[in-house]
């Protein structure tokens, strides 16, 4: 039962020796990082692309003639092509860095929603959002006089599709949804929800920030209009994120920020505006950040998401299995489709005195409201504790948790 | 282990299962609510000040063992102290829970804490300190009279 490779060609082992930080310590154990929905860790291949870059490669792009901002440039638009593919988007103008999923929603707030909602209007999100897909439509719809309605969950977690398709109207603006929940682990039926959409001829933004490093995105088969995602859920670096929108959308979208690079000609009288995508990017960029993005595309199209699935897949059903047999534990999110997310309650411990204890022996695992309040209101639970998993971890890994549980419960039982 | 078990002392572990003057006032001077955003920690307290003295003090609320016990054991302690001593005693705790990792907290502080000494070792837990201070934060804040809700976040 504690075998650590799922396909032959998929072995966990050599990919865990790129990663540095996972043959460190902590408290004097190995490291057991079960965190990667909060972040993930970096690989040898995105460390050193960063170090290259600024050790031979660093300037400022798009706007100096000399040698190293040619360099620069040439690396920061090669990040963005290799972004493209890997999300399979049609056109390189689609996909716009970002600092950040949250960050690649707030655009989308600002230069779709406060340009076409105005009072009346609708936009619907689910029940199972990250604040970061609550919050900025709360203040775009607060400012146009726009409603925000919710889809509810099951008590498993799943979205009740048919109280979604009852909400379509001429009214609805936008849906944005999340693809795969952070706090419940929930794969949302996204082909479905755009499907329901277009039907009622409205564009939908998918929060892609759980799902791209986790099962193969192609923002071309889900047909969404726009698509949000971070790299350093995606082991590339923080500070980088790309916001992928159809070419037609983008382009009747207004800008989000005002700066350099993001225009065309400036005069005291009149801006125009730069082409996709480089409207939405003003300012200098995280090049570096982008570049080892890039890099980490790279890392993960050698492993291949569909054998990346899988052995998560694996991890989910062994985690779900061991955990389940824990006494007194209940896990929050049981949806039949589900990515290796793992969120649970213990009922004789608090999660932040389940997260001290694991983390003494070396566990890492994330407690408290995950970020999605609504959704620890919705089951009546003031946290819970998660343990969500990546392409590194083995059933070891859970193992050690399952044994971490057992520590919990010789203090507070 | 050992840290762990400092932490999670039996004293501890007690208060959070049964905690003391866990109810609601029915007449109360001051009340406050105390909020960590950060982990969703929550406690109201109520104390009924007559005199300068406190004559009675009760909290609701949700938390973890650290928080709960922490608020337990301060319902406790203040009880029948007036007002200054009660800030005293605060302050004398909140040193000592701040106290840097490796620095010595002196044997006669912790003897004045009385039962509270009992939390000192959530000093070795930096991430945890904020659950021991909540309950007594919001209590202050009752007491000035700043308003009826605190943050973790405004105070820390």
């Amino acid at each position: 039962m504690t075998s650590t490779s799922t396909a032959p060609s998929f072995d966990v082992g050599s990919l865990r020796s790129q990663f540095p930080i996972l043959g460190t310590t902590v408290h004097g154990r190995p490291l057991v990082y079960l965190d990667n929905a909060a972040t993930t860790q970096k690989p040898v291949a995105v460390l050193e692309s960063l170090d290259d870059y600024y050790r031979t490669q660093n300037a400022n792009i798009h706007r100096g003639v000399h040698h190293l901002s040619e360099v620069a440039t040439f690396e920061y638009e090669k990040a963005r092509g290799k972004v493209k593919n890997f999300i399979g988007a049609a056109d390189v103008r689609e996909v716009v860095f970002t600092r950040g999923t949250t960050d690649g929603i707030n655009l989308a707030a600002h230069s779709y929603g406060r340009k076409f909602l105005t009072e009346g209007d609708e936009v619907i999100i689910s029940a199972m959002e990250h604040h970061s897909n609550i919050v900025p439509w709360q203040l775009v719809c607060d400012e146009r006089g726009a409603r925000l309605r919710v889809i509810p969950m099951n008590d498993g977690g799943e979205l009740l599709m048919d109280e979604f398709a009852a909400m379509l109207s001429a009214r609805t603006k936008l849906i944005s949804v999340v693809h795969v929940s952070n706090s419940l682990g929930t794969v949302n039926p996204v082909n479905e929800i755009v499907a329901l959409a277009h039907r009622n001829g409205t564009p939908v933004l998918l929060d892609g920030a759980q799902a791209v490093a986790h099962m193969p995105v192609n923002v071309q088969e889900l047909d969404c209009d726009l698509y949000a995602f971070s790299g350093h859920k995606m082991f590339g670096p923080t500070g980088i994120g790309i916001l992928y929108g159809k070419k037609e959308l983008l382009e009747r979208m207004q800008p989000y920020q005002g700066g350099g690079d993001m225009i065309r000609s400036v005069t005291f009288e009149k801006t125009t505006f730069n082409d996709l995508p480089y409207r939405f990017e003003a300012g200098t960029p995280p090049i570096a950040a982008a570049i080892g993005l890039g890099a980490a595309v790279d890392f993960i199209g050698r492993i291949g998401m569909s054998a990346v699935r899988r052995h998560e897949e694996d991890l989910l059903r062994y985690a779900t299995e061991r955990l389940s047999a824990v006494p007194g534990l209940r896990i929050i999110g049981t949806a039949r489709e589900k990515a290796a997310v793992v969120s649970f309650v213990l009922d004789h411990a608090h999660p932040h005195d389940i997260g001290t204890i694991l983390d003494r022996e070396g566990i890492a695992v994330r407690t408290g409201h995950h970020c999605t309040q609504p959704v620890m209101q919705r089951f009546d639970i003031p946290a819970t504790a998660r343990a969500s998993f990546s392409l590194y971890n083995t059933r070891e890994d859970v193992d050690a948790l399952v044994k971490g549980l057992a520590k919990v419960r010789e203090i507070f039982a | 282990m050992s840290e762990l078990n400092e932490l999670y002392q039996q004293l501890i572990l007690e208060h959070n299962k049964s905690p003391r003057n866990f109810r609601v006032l029915d007449r109360c001077t001051h009340d406050a609510d105390g909020y960590n955003p950060l982990c969703g920690d929550h406690y109201h307290v109520w104390v009924n000040v007559e005199n300068g003295v406190i004559m009675d003090i009760g909290f609701q609320g949700n938390g973890c063992a650290i928080s709960k016990s922490s608020a337990s054991m301060m319902t406790a302690a203040v009880k029948g102290k007036s007002v200054a001593e009660v800030k005293a005693l605060f302050d004398t705790f909140h040193a000592v829970i701040m106290t840097k990792i490796g620095d010595e907290v002196p044997d006669a502080t912790i003897e004045a804490l009385g039962s509270l000494g009992a939390l000192a070792g959530v000093r070795e837990f930096p991430a945890r300190i904020k659950c021991a201070s909540l309950a007594w934060h919001t209590l202050v804040a009752a007491l000035n009279g700043a308003g009826s809700s605190i943050s973790t976040e405004n105070n820390g």
